[in-house]
C-alpha cells in the first residue's frame, strides 16, 4: 500500500484488511500531546499561584540555581529537536544512514541533558536542599515551595526525557530493521512530535526557574 | 454465552477469533471492539456489584443510631471505597467503555475503532488500576478513609493507604484518556461514506463530546493526584499549609477535573436516551441539531463551573457569584435535551418496552436531580445545604438515577444485539418498577434529612432522623432486590432467552441493519449512508432486506 494513496482518503478503512491510517495516527498523537500539555499546565498553574503569593522568596531561591548548567541544557535540548527533525527529513529523502545518524545524535543529546540534570540535582542535594531536608525546612515557606516545585517539575520533565530516550531507541531499532521507510515513517514523525513537546516544556521551565533573578 | 446456536450463514463475533488464538486467549488478546466492549461489561459489572454491596452495608450501619454492624473507622473506609469504586471503576468508564466500544464503530459504519490495539491497552490499564484499588485494601495501614475527594490536608496526613488508592485513580484516568483519544480519532477518520457529522446517531455525538472532556479534564486530576502522592512520599510542601501550600488550590485542581467528570458520566447517558426515545416512539428525534450541539455546549460550559463545589471553602465572593451564574447556564443545554425528548414523544406511536420504561424512570429521576442541582448552585441555599444529605441525594439522583438508570436502559436496549437473545420482558419490567420505588425511598428521604441538617459522611445521627433513616435503609433493600432481579433475568437469558432477530425493536440506526450478534467485522460491505439517522421510513426497506 502506497502512502500517497492513503493520505486524503477519508474512508481508507474500506481498503483491504490491513488497517493503516497515517492521518489518524498523527491525529491521535496530537490529542495525546494535548493531554501532556494539560498535565504540565496543572503544574504551571500551581507555579503561577505560588509565584504570585511569594514572589520575593521565589526570586531569592532562584538565585541559588545554576544558570550556566540551565543554559547549557537549553542549548542541548533545542539542538536535539533540530537533529530529530533532520532525521525525519533524511528518511523522507531516502537517506537511511543519515536518518540513523541524526537519531543517534538526538539520543546522545538527551543523555547529556540527563547527566547535566543529575549533577545539578546532586549539587543541590549536597548543599542539603531537598524536600523535607532540615536545611530547607528552616527557610521561609516561599523557598520551600520554590524548591518543591523545582524538584517536582524538572523531575517530571526529566522523566519525560527518559521516556523520550526509550521511544527514540525503539525508533532507531525500527529504522535499522527497515520498519520505518520512505513510505511509512509516521511512527518516527510521532516520536519526533513527542520529542518537540519535551523540548517545548523545557523552554518554559528554563526561564521560570533560572531566569527570574 | 449465546454462541453457536443462532443459525445465520455468517459467523458472528463470538465464533470467530481476531487473533491466532482460540478459547480464552482469543478474548484476552483480542483487538475486536465488540469483544473488548464485552470484557469491559463483565469487569465493570463486577465492580458495580461490589459498590452496591458496600452501599448496602453503609445503609445497614445507618439503620440504627450508634454502632449497628461496623465501627466508625470502617464506616469511613466504606464510604470512601463506595465513592472510589462507583465513580472511577463504574460510572466514568461504564457507558463509553462498554457501549461506546461496542456500538460507536457500528453506528458510524466502521469495522473497528481507529486504534484497536490501544483499545485493548486501555482495557488492561483499567484492570491494573482496579487491581491496585483492591491491593490497597489489604496492605498495612488499612484502606483509604479520606472520602473520594481526597481533600488536603487530611489526605496528606492520613496514615491509611492513600497513595496506592489514588495512584489507582491516576492509572484509571490514563485508561480514560486513551479511550477518549481513540473515539475522537475514530469519529473523525472512520465514518462510512456519506455519514456526515450531522447524520451521526446522537449516541455517537454524545460519546464524541464525552471523549473531548476525557481528554481535556483528566490530565488535570492526573497531575493533582501525582502531586499528592509526591507530597506524601517525599514531604514536598505543595498543598500542605504547614509548608506554605494552599489546600484551596488542591480543591480547585481537583474539581477542574471532577466536575467535568460529572459530564463524562451523564453525556453518554443522554446519548442513549436520544437513541431509545425515537426507536420506541417511532418518530424521528425532535431537534436533532439542538441535541447534538447541546452535548458540545454541556462539554464546554461544564468545564467552567467547577468551583460551585467550593462555595463554603472561603474563596472570594466574586468567584462565588461568577461560578454560581455559570452553573445556572449548564441547566440550559440540559433543558434543551429534556424538552426535545419530550417533544419527540408527542404524537408518537409509543411502544412502552423495557428500555423505554427505564428512560421514563430516568427523565423523572434526572429532572429531580437536575432541579435540586439549581438549589445547590445558588449561593444562599448552598451555604445551608453544603455537606449535608441533600447533596448526597442530589448527586445520587443525577448519577445513579441518571447515568445508572440509563446504564440499565442501554443494557436492555442493546442486549438482544450484543447476545442475540431476548430477556424476559415482564420480569424486566417488574425490576424497573421495584427499582423506581426503592430508589425514591432510599434517596428522597435524604433530601428531607439534608434539609433538616443531617451532615453527610456521619457515622451516627440524632434520634429525630431515625424514621427517615429506616425508610432509606429499607429502600436500599428494595433497590438491591431490583438490581439482582434485573441481573438474574439478563444472565439467565444469555443462554435460555428466546432468540432475538436482527431488529427486535424496529430501530433504524446502523446496528439494527446487521445480524444479532454482529459478525466479526460488523459489515460485509461498508454501507453508504442515504438516510437521516432516525428516518423511520427506511423500516420498510429494512424488512424487505431480511
Amino acid at each position: 500500500m502506497n502512502h500517497n494513496t492513503i493520505v486524503g482518503n477519508e474512508y481508507n478503512h474500506t481498503i483491504e484488511h490491513v488497517h493503516r491510517d497515517d492521518v489518524g495516527a498523527k491525529m491521535g498523537m496530537w490529542l495525546f500531546l494535548f493531554t501532556e500539555v494539560l498535565l504540565f499546565g496543572g503544574m504551571f498553574l500551581t507555579y503561577a499561584v505560588y509565584r504570585y503569593q511569594y514572589s520575593e522568596q521565589f526570586r531569592l531561591a532562584a538565585m541559588e540555581l545554576n544558570t550556566g548548567i540551565g543554559t547549557l541544557n537549553t542549548v542541548i535540548l533545542l539542538t536535539s529537536s533540530l537533529t530529530v527533525a533532520l532525521s525525519i527529513a533524511a528518511i523522507q529523502k531516502k537517506n537511511k544512514f543519515l536518518s540513523i545518524l541524526m537519531l543517534s545524535v538526538t539520543v546522545v543529546f538527551a543523555l547529556m541533558f540527563l547527566v547535566n540534570k543529575y549533577f545539578e540535582w546532586m549539587a543541590k542535594i549536597n548543599h542539603g536542599i531537598f524536600p523535607a531536608s532540615e536545611e530547607l525546612l528552616g527557610r521561609p515557606n516561599g523557598q520551600i515551595l520554590f524548591f518543591g516545585l523545582y524538584y517536582v517539575m524538572t523531575g517530571l520533565h526529566g522523566l519525560h526525557v527518559l521516556i523520550g530516550v526509550i521511544v527514540l531507541l525503539f525508533m532507531l531499532y525500527f529504522l535499522i530493521k527497515n520498519d520505518i521507510t520512505l513510505d511509512n515513517y509516521t511512527k518516527l514523525e510521532n516520536a519526533g512530535l513527542y520529542w518537540h513537546l519535551v523540548d517545548l516544556i523545557w523552554i518554559f521551565l528554563f526561564p521560570l526557574f533560572y531566569l527570574i533573578q | 454465552m449465546a454462541n453457536g446456536v443462532i443459525a445465520i450463514e455468517e459467523k458472528n463475533f463470538y465464533q470467530q477469533s481476531t487473533n491466532k488464538y482460540s478459547g480464552i486467549l482469543s478474548w484476552l488478546l483480542t483487538t475486536d471492539h465488540k469483544r473488548i466492549g464485552l470484557m469491559y461489561l463483565y469487569t465493570i459489572s463486577f465492580f458495580f456489584i461490589v459498590g452496591v454491596i458496600i452501599g448496602i452495608l453503609m445503609r445497614l450501619e445507618l439503620l440504627t443510631p450508634g454502632k449497628t454492624i461496623v465501627d466508625a473507622q470502617t464506616y469511613n473506609t466504606l464510604f470512601t471505597l463506595h465513592g472510589v469504586i462507583m465513580i472511577f471503576l463504574f460510572i466514568i468508564p461504564g457507558l463509553p467503555a462498554i457501549f461506546g466500544n461496542f456500538f460507536l464503530p457500528i453506528q458510524i459504519g466502521a469495522r473497528d475503532v481507529a486504534f484497536p490495539r490501544l483499545n485493548l491497552l486501555s482495557y488492561y490499564v483499567y484492570v491494573v488500576g482496579a487491581i491496585l484499588v483492591f491491593i490497597s485494601l489489604f496492605l498495612p495501614g488499612g484502606p483509604i478513609d479520606t472520602g473520594w475527594t481526597f481533600y488536603i490536608p487530611y489526605s496528606v496526613r492520613s496514615s491509611t493507604n492513600v497513595s496506592m488508592a489514588i495512584l489507582a485513580a491516576f492509572i484509571l484516568g490514563f485508561s480514560s484518556i486513551l479511550t477518549g483519544i481513540n473515539f475522537i480519532t475514530t469519529v473523525h477518520r472512520l465514518r462510512a461514506p456519506e455519514m456526515t457529522f450531522f447524520k451521526m446517531p446522537l449516541f455517537v455525538w454524545a460519546t464524541y463530546a464525552t471523549a473531548w472532556i476525557q481528554i481535556i479534564a483528566t490530565p488535570v486530576i492526573g497531575i493533582t493526584i501525582l502531586l499528592v502522592i509526591i507530597e506524601r512520599t517525599f514531604g514536598v510542601g505543595i498543598f500542605d499549609p504547614a509548608l506554605g501550600g494552599d489546600p484551596i488550590l488542591f480543591q480547585h485542581l481537583f474539581w477542574i477535573y471532577s466536575h467535568p467528570a460529572v459530564y463524562i458520566m451523564i453525556l453518554p447517558a443522554m446519548g442513549v436516551v436520544s437513541e431509545i426515545i425515537p426507536t420506541f416512539a417511532r418518530r424521528t428525534i425532535f431537534g436533532y441539531k439542538a441535541i447534538a450541539m447541546s452535548s458540545l455546549a454541556i462539554a464546554f460550559v461544564g468545564y467552567l463551573v467547577w468551583a460551585h463545589h467550593m462555595f463554603t471553602s472561603g474563596m472570594s465572593d466574586t468567584a462565588r457569584w461568577v461560578f454560581s451564574l455559570l452553573t445556572f447556564i449548564v441547566a440550559l443545554p440540559s433543558g434543551v435535551k429534556v424538552f426535545n425528548w419530550v417533544a419527540t414523544m408527542y404524537k408518537g406511536s409509543i411502544d412502552p418496552q423495557t428500555p423505554f420504561l427505564w428512560v421514563m424512570a430516568f427523565i423523572f429521576l434526572f429532572s429531580i436531580g437536575g432541579l435540586t442541582g439549581l438549589v445547590l448552585g445558588s449561593l444562599a441555599t448552598d451555604v445551608h445545604l453544603h455537606d449535608t444529605y441533600f447533596v448526597v441525594a442530589h448527586f445520587h439522583y443525577v448519577m445513579f438515577g441518571g447515568t445508572g438508570t440509563i446504564f440499565f436502559a442501554a443494557l436492555h436496549y442493546w442486549f438482544p444485539k450484543m447476545f442475540g437473545r431476548m430477556y424476559f420482558k415482564k420480569v424486566a419490567n417488574i425490576a424497573v418498577l421495584l427499582f423506581f420505588i426503592g430508589f425514591n425511598m432510599l434517596y428522597f428521604t435524604k433530601f428531607i434529612m439534608g434539609y433538616m441538617g443531617m451532615p453527610r459522611r456521619y457515622y451516627d445521627y440524632l434520634p429525630q432522623f431515625a424514621t427517615l433513616q429506616e425508610i432509606s435503609t429499607v429502600g436500599s433493600w428494595i433497590l438491591a432486590l431490583a438490581i439482582f432481579l434485573m441481573a438474574g433475568n439478563l444472565i439467565y437469558s444469555l443462554r435460555k432467552g428466546p432468540k432475538a432477530g436482527p431488529n427486535p425493536w424496529g430501530g433504524v440506526t446502523l446496528e439494527w441493519h446487521i445480524p444479532s450478534p454482529p459478525p466479526m467485522e460488523n459489515f460485509k460491505e461498508i454501507p453508504t449512508i442515504t438516510h437521516e439517522p432516525y428516518d423511520f421510513s427506511q423500516l420498510k426497506e429494512m424488512k424487505n432486506e431480511s
